[in-house]
């Protein structure tokens, strides 16, 4: 059958079982939309700014393991989308994202509305490919999705020449894709997995420190069962929750910069760590030298053998998908292997840890964010999908809303993207329709994609946004109170809007919250009452909070600062 | 530890930028980088001598391997191997230096390519130690213009890079 490259792509995007894209038009992929207008399969989302577009995408596949789509239009279109494209690839979220560029006889010419978006999008997407000729697109479309969900997953962004989608050619769609660059590995090696199991086995301080990529790859169900049958301790990076339940009394919660006191004094104590889908980032284990110092053996399963051994030497290296990798292990235990150490010494010290409750805070005459979040976990009955953007209020909410299931915590980790949580609920909500969608944000992240309530209006969508309202950005004046001797450089946000009467202006719901003692009745009502509309809460609280524990950059892990301290 | 890595990748636009990026996006150095398709048509092949410890190689070689288009990574100065560079080197050669220019280039087994009545230009393939000390023999103001392909390199015996 012969197509133009704009049916081509539409039909690619069928074929994959794609239902929902993401996108703004423009003038290089009107052929493309044209398509779009005359079929009822794909249901686009207009949003008001690309970013968003790309954020919402990614949300939506962190919600629901499906793969994300945006599309977006030539030059500034893309330039917009970067940093979604870039915040989704420090997460390793599967999206394939759709760019138009100039016609291919332009490229190079600097014509309207041109970029280098193969340049520009290089070191911040998994792959990226041009399209030269028509004949390649349904290949390069089948390469794309390929690309994006296997492996270690990414964003793959497609460059599509408007004269490309306008060319017409015989169209068939690939059922499958061989690439001899390009062959991740998936099994793990059986030897590697025997030592690890063996290494767990005999360990007297063991702990399961585990990250998105256990999430990620749907490793949570076999995590959890090889943790309770070992009886081990767990903690979670900042990406990690969920991926096993935090209200289990084996759950140490989050550990690193803003961890609890148990999970980062366990993380450092320990003798073997099992580490799945994780990578010692910088702001999970503080300064390498002083979390190399302590003898421990390090098991490692990840699938990107490049997280394995880059910040911190693993001994028993395993690449491989989570699941499968714990599937084995759990194997190995049905075969009669079973832990012969006494733990019960290892867990008084980590009850010891965990009784100095180093997420306690006072409850004053103001509101303090923490109180909220817990409000909200109440109200929500712990079900809630939530979103957060960056700062005090992401910490607070990854600190106090305890996440049982995966894929349920949807923030910005690695990339640490200010503005991502209002679009990031709108791709929640469009990937789980009956879920409860919350966003947890701040005065100053919120205003960053502030305009996609006008795309929570025209879709309806519910969402409820947790506005913790401190007049500061929080995160930054904390640094400022501790590090810079109270020189609040630029923190301060003045003029700020009303947001309950801006919320209106967009045709939502808003409030504004000022009590403690109002806190609970007003997520009550909006959970309640304004159940089907999108509720913006401005909860004004106590600016002076602060996040604690703390791990100052470049101190190890137990030098927390504790809030008794201060 | 000077490395030699050698790689197989698609000969597709990009592939070349996606390595070349790689290395300056991960703060590793490229001391040479030379690239030309192999006789599989499709296929490139690129020689990159690069500096650092065994786990910045460690990474090196896994970042590389990341890259969608490669398609097989070496470290030739893993084992042994026979490592060359080119170099075309235009001096001037004139009065007694003329005479003393085709004596230097005899020692170091290089062959003239062009003469005018003032300049050689001189072919010299050898390592980039070779080609280093071929330079360092000549006094500088009789060097004129230099052109050095960078590094290639292929294993010794059986050690074969192919797909």
């Amino acid at each position: 059958m012969i197509l133009s490259g704009a049916e081509i792509i539409i039909r690619c995007l069928q074929e994959e079982k794609i239902e929902h894209v993401f996108g703004y038009p423009g003038g290089s992929v009107l052929h493309i939309y044209d398509e779009l207008f005359k079929q009822d399969q794909i249901k686009h989302i207009l949003v008001r700014h690309e970013q968003a577009a790309v954020h919402a995408a990614d949300a939506y596949s962190r919600s629901s393991d499906r793969v994300g789509v945006a599309m977006v239009t030539s030059g500034p279109g893309v330039t917009n989308a970067v940093t979604g494209i870039a915040t989704a690839h420090s997460d390793s979220v599967p999206l394939v994202v759709l760019c138009g560029q100039v016609g291919a006889a332009y490229i190079g010419q600097d014509a309207f509305q041109e970029c280098d978006t193969v340049g520009i999008t290089r070191p911040c997407a998994k792959h990226n490919f041009l399209v030269k000729d028509v004949k390649d697109l349904a290949i390069t479309l089948k390469k794309a999705f390929h690309i994006a969900t296997t492996g270690r997953p990414g964003p793959v962004v497609v460059d599509l020449p408007k004269d490309i989608t306008a060319d017409k050619c015989e169209f068939a769609y690939p059922a499958a894709v061989a690439m001899r660059s390009y062959n991740p590995v998936t099994k793990g090696h059986l030897g590697q997995i025997k030592k690890a199991v063996q290494l767990l086995l005999e360990a007297r301080r063991p702990l399961f420190y585990i990250g998105g990529g256990v999430v990620l790859s749907n490793a949570a169900e076999k995590l959890t069962e090889l943790a309770r049958r070992l009886g081990f301790p767990v903690t979670h990076t900042l990406m990690g929750l969920g991926g096993y339940p935090a209200n289990d009394r084996q759950s140490l919660g989050m550990l690193g910069m803003h961890g609890t006191y148990e999970a980062n004094m366990a993380m450092h104590h320990a003798d073997v760590i099992l580490t799945v889908g994780a990578r010692f980032d910088d702001r999970v284990i503080g300064n390498v030298e002083h979390f190399c110092a302590a003898p421990r053996r390090i098991i490692h399963i990840d699938i990107d053998p490049s997280s394995i051994s880059k910040r911190v030497k693993a001994d028993v290296p395993i690449v491989g998908n989570a699941p499968d990798v714990l599937e084995e292990m759990l194997k190995l235990l049905d075969e009669g292997l079973a832990p012969t150490i006494e733990l019960s010494g290892w867990w008084r010290q980590i009850e010891d840890w965990r009784a100095k409750d180093g997420l306690k805070y006072r409850q004053g005459e103001r509101i303090m964010p923490q109180f909220v979040v817990e409000k909200l976990y109440e109200v929500t009955g712990g079900d809630a999908f939530v979103t957060s953007d960056v700062g005090q209020h992401q910490m607070f909410a990854a600190q106090h809303y305890k996440f049982d299931k995966p894929r349920r915590w949807i923030n910005s980790g690695g990339l640490g993207t200010m503005g991502v949580g209002l679009p990031y609920a709108m791709g929640v909500s469009f990937a789980n329709p009956e879920a409860t969608v919350a966003c947890i944000t701040g005065e100053g992240s919120i205003q960053m994609c502030i305009q996609e309530l006008s795309t929570c209006k025209q879709f309806e969508l519910p969402i409820k946004i947790v506005n913790l309202n401190n007049g500061m950005l929080g995160m930054v004046r904390q640094w400022q109170e501790m590090f810079y001797s109270k020189r609040y450089s630029q923190s301060y946000v003045t003029s700020l809007p009303d947001f309950v009467r801006l919320a209106e202006a967009y045709g939502h719901v808003g409030m504004k919250i000022e009590k403690p003692e109002d806190v609970r009745p007003a997520l009550e009502k909006a959970f309640t009452q304004y159940k089907d509309r999108l509720v913006f809460m401005d909860f004004i609280i106590d600016s002076t909070a602060n996040v604690f524990p703390m791990v100052a950059t470049g101190k190890g892990l137990t030098e927390m600062i504790l809030a008794d301290d201060m | 530890m000077r490395h030699i890595i050698s790689i197989l990748l698609e000969n597709e636009a990009g592939a070349l930028s996606h390595v070349a990026g790689l290395f300056s996006a991960r703060g590793y150095n490229i001391e040479t980088l030379t690239v030309a398709p192999t006789e599989d048509a499709s296929l490139s092949r690129m020689t990159i001598v690069t500096r650092g410890s065994d786990e910045v190689l460690e990474q090196i070689t896994k970042q590389l391997n990341k890259l969608v288009d490669v398609v097989k990574v070496v470290d030739l100065s893993e084992s042994a191997h026979v490592e060359r560079e080119l170099m075309l080197i235009k001096v001037r050669a004139i009065g007694k230096d003329r005479e003393e220019m085709k004596r230097m280039s005899d020692i170091f087994r290089g062959r003239i390519l062009d003469v005018t009545d003032s300049t050689y230009v001189i072919e010299l393939t050898g390592t980039s130690a070779k080609l280093d000390s071929f330079i360092n023999a000549l006094d500088t103001g009789l060097i004129l213009e230099t052109a050095r392909t960078g590094v290639s390199g292929i294993g010794r015996s059986d050690r074969i890079l192919k797909i």
